[in-house]
């Protein structure tokens, strides 16, 4: 299950790569054996470049008529949602299926957890069974390290609470970076509920470590005590050189990519908003809106929308519109995951062509 | 109790109460003080069996004045006998036990059975509190004047602030008649909805829920305000934030008659500790990080939060120091941070703790103590926390330099739910006395812990 394995094993891993030489952060990278992907705050940018990069070839694969390699066969993977979800769950489903890996799903309502077991021993129950992988959802945010310290398995967090979601900020940085290339020095908006989005957080931080400038826009009822309209926040705060606008147009304003969030009707509930109407008025991302971002700005959204409330039709179908994308992505950059922690010592890179070195 | 007869002889005797902070004798017999003698090499007090106190700090046994004991109801996770232990490791011979068990210590017949079975179980003295409302509910009153006659020391529904401000303007006019007071948990539970931690920097960077520190002051400004126009006594319990402390210190100024107690964790932690490297930043969130035993009510605060309680109890405006002892079993606490239950099991470790105040010239050495003896003594209304004549003979006596490394399952509690757990402290109290009788000694104790 785990399978340590050393520079020397990885790199002779025969001919799998393109045959040229890596750069050296990229031969740093795929030394590194990683055991769990919990955030991506520590993923180094050579780590993060190589998972992208093994998802072109991946999303390849996710082209093809057959889809399936056997590249994780006999391997196992439970994907354990304490949330309800559809593509989240979907996608990883179905990228640990296409890499031939054997895929249980557990959800909370179809388990012992609705009889009261912990997640401790729910945990412990699973660990007694072999097992690879485990793609935990939670509600609570630390929840997947907490996992982590119970079980042998790798872990992998597909969101957890208010704290992060690291395989939606790389499919976001995947699909950016296959419409604009590097991503440094690009100008990112997010707009919507920082206070309650684990992706606004994992986003930040991952479009920051890639060279981005992040700019965020929400109600100030959505926003950390802390975190003050109008200011860039401090490198102690864990999100340096984030930038909080005073208002949507000027987060907009000349950006290369718009994301903007789910609202959802507890907060208008919870008193954080007067209404979703407000909220849409003021926050909305419509055509006029997304006109004040530069020529081509791409338009993103993590999903489930609510149309007409942070996002108008009009744009979510629209030209700039690379949702759907997102979620096609999405199973390439798990496929990525899964291989990079179910495997490690193999190639970092099979599809795209270099599919036969690929099979063992 | 013991006919014999103790001498602690050539210690540091600090007593605040009686202004005393020099080497001198302390003499014991039937149980109570008999007085204090000079102490010298050759002075033999005849008939009195000698505890060599030399290069030792003797004080009075500690008065906790907030103490979770669970028993009746959650025996699981502490007992009077457990708690009356754990008590006596860390220096205490007194424990006022806090109403929230189950059932609630809100009539004469469970405040009276805790009194009974803790002569019969507890290995020093039990104080129980009563609540302030029939239920901890806070929608009517507990029969103040029948819990006074019962034996209790002062009123709170700890755990659950009384929401009610009419029902506390209620509460603090009637305490006034028996001359006790209303122990007010301070928090606008509204402000906060959902926090688990204090909010911050460390709670957006674990997305934890964050409790704002104006939770608690609005509370305590609201409760200063009715124990003003009341007349009433007013006890804050737990004090952890800078608006607190300057709410309080203008309504001390005007006359309020208010105390206030803090608690060595918000003395010596802060929010950063919930990353879990015991006080330390680390460049990213890790596999040790959202340790559940940080989790506490009120939360760890910040930094400047923690100077300022310190700097308050120094001088004096924050009265005393009370443990808040509250333990929880493992299954509280192995989980999430979200599910963990709010505590930390202090008793043990109290003055160890605090004690490195003292090495860091924070605060004076008898100022400590007094806060942990005379101080709750004061508010207690008792003649306990001092060595004067005729007094119960009830003994702290503290090894200065002994560094240890905090164990908790060697603690005497039937719990182990401690943030301190394999960090290193220099101070420890190895011998207890509690009405002239040892009730705890290190040199004997089974659960006498890693001595570095």
């Amino acid at each position: 299950m785990t399978n340590p394995t050393t520079t020397t094993e990885a790199s002779s891993s025969t001919g799998s790569a393109p045959a040229q030489v890596p750069a050296p952060d990229e031969v740093d990278a795929t030394s590194v054996v990683r055991k769990h992907l919990l955030d991506l705050d520590d993923l180094s940018v050579a780590e993060i470049t190589e998972l992208l990069d093994s998802a072109e070839g991946m999303l390849e694969i996710t082209g093809r008529d057959i889809r399936k390699t056997p590249a994780l066969r006999g391997k196992t993977i439970i994907t354990m949602f304490f949330e309800n979800s559809t593509r989240t769950r979907v996608s990883f489903e179905q990228a640990g299926k296409i890499l031939g890996a054997d895929v249980i799903n557990v959800t909370a309502s179809a388990s012992s957890v609705s009889k009261g077991e912990s997640l401790l021993n729910t945990v412990k129950t699973l660990q007694a069974m072999p097992i690879d992988a485990l793609v935990i959802r939670h509600p609570h945010s630390g929840a997947p390290y907490f996992v982590s310290n119970h079980t042998d398995a790798s872990v992998i967090n597909a969101g957890d609470g208010t704290h992060a979601h690291p395989t939606q900020s790389l499919l976001d940085l995947f699909t950016v970076r296959n419409h604009v290339g590097d991503i440094t020095g690009k100008k990112i908006a997010i707009v919507g509920d920082v206070l309650y989005s684990r992706v606004a957080r994992s986003d930040i931080l991952a479009f920051q470590k890639m060279g981005a400038e992040v700019t965020v826009s929400c109600p100030n009822t959505l926003l950390p005590d802390e975190w003050k309209l109008g200011s860039t926040l401090g490198d102690e705060t864990g999100f340096g050189g984030l930038k909080l606008a005073c208002n949507v147009d000027e987060a907009v304003d000349s950006a290369d990519v718009v994301m903007t969030l789910r609202i959802q009707q507890e907060r208008q509930d919870a008193g954080h908003l007067p209404s979703l109407r407000e909220y849409s008025d003021r926050w909305g991302i419509n055509a006029k809106r997304l006109a004040l971002a530069n020529d081509g700005a791409l338009l993103m959204h993590p999903g489930p929308m609510n149309e007409g409330v942070e996002i108008s039709s009009e744009v979510a179908h629209g030209a700039q519109s690379v949702v759907e994308e997102q979620v096609r992505n999405g199973v390439a950059v798990r496929m990525a995951v899964l291989y990079k922690l179910c495997a490690p010592g193999k190639s970092t890179r099979i599809g795209g062509g270099d599919e036969a070195q690929a099979q063992n | 109790m013991a006919a014999r007869k103790l001498s602690i002889t050539g210690g540091r005797l600090i007593d605040p109460a009686q202004g005393i902070d020099r080497i001198a004798d302390v003499l014991i017999s039937n149980g109570k003080i008999v007085g204090i003698a000079e102490f010298s090499s050759d002075n033999v007090h005849d008939g009195y069996e000698v505890i060599d106190a030399a290069g030792m700090i003797v004080s009075p046994g500690f008065v906790d004045l907030h103490t979770h004991l669970r028993d009746p109801g959650q025996e699981w996770k502490e007992t009077i006998s457990t708690g009356t232990r754990a008590a006596a490791h860390g220096g205490f011979t007194t424990v006022c036990a806090m109403p929230n068990t189950d059932p609630v210590q809100d009539s004469a017949s469970v405040v009276l059975d805790v009194i009974r079975r803790s002569a019969a179980d507890g290995v020093v003295r039990v104080l129980p509190i009563g609540a302030v409302s029939v239920g901890q509910h806070g929608k009517q009153l507990a029969p103040m004047g029948e819990l006074a006659d019962a034996g209790v020391i002062g009123f709170s529904d700890d755990g659950n602030p009384v929401v009610d401000a009419n029902l506390m303007r209620q509460a603090l006019a009637y305490s006034v008649e028996v001359g006790l007071p209303i122990i007010n948990h301070a928090e606008d539970k509204k402000i906060g909805a959902g926090g688990v931690m204090s909010a911050g920097l460390v709670a957006t960077r674990l997305g934890l829920a964050g409790v704002p520190s104006e939770a608690e002051t609005a509370m305590v400004t609201r409760d200063l305000q009715l124990a003003e126009l009341t007349g009433a006594r007013l006890h804050i319990p737990h004090i952890s934030t800078v608006g607190s402390i300057a709410a309080l210190r203008a309504a001390k100024d005007r006359g309020v008659d208010v105390t206030a107690e803090v608690t060595p964790h918000h003395l010596t932690l802060n929010d950063e500790w919930v990353f879990g490297l015991k006080g330390v930043i680390p460049a990213q969130v890790g596999r040790e990080s959202y340790d559940t035993n940080t989790k506490v009510n009120p939360p760890l605060r910040s930094r400047a939060d923690v100077d300022a309680v310190i700097e308050a109890l120094s001088e004096g405006l924050i009265d005393i120091i009370a443990t808040d002892h509250a333990p929880h079993a493992e299954t509280d606490k192995v989980c999430t941070y979200d599910e963990a239950a709010h505590g930390i099991n202090v008793l043990e470790t109290a003055f160890s703790s605090v004690f490195e105040l003292v090495g860091n010239s924070k605060i004076s050495l008898s100022r400590l103590i007094e806060s942990l003896t005379a101080g709750p003594a004061k508010i207690l209304n008792r003649d306990l926390g001092s060595l004067k004549q005729g007094f119960s003979a009830d003994v702290a006596i503290i090894d200065p330099n002994s560094k240890w490394v905090v164990n908790p399952k060697e603690f005497a509690s039937k719990s182990a739910n401690s943030p301190l757990s394999g960090v290193e402290l220099t101070g420890r109290v190895v011998r207890t006395i509690y009405q002239g009788e040892t009730v705890f000694d290190m040199v004997t104790s089974a659960n006498s812990g890693a001595r570095a």
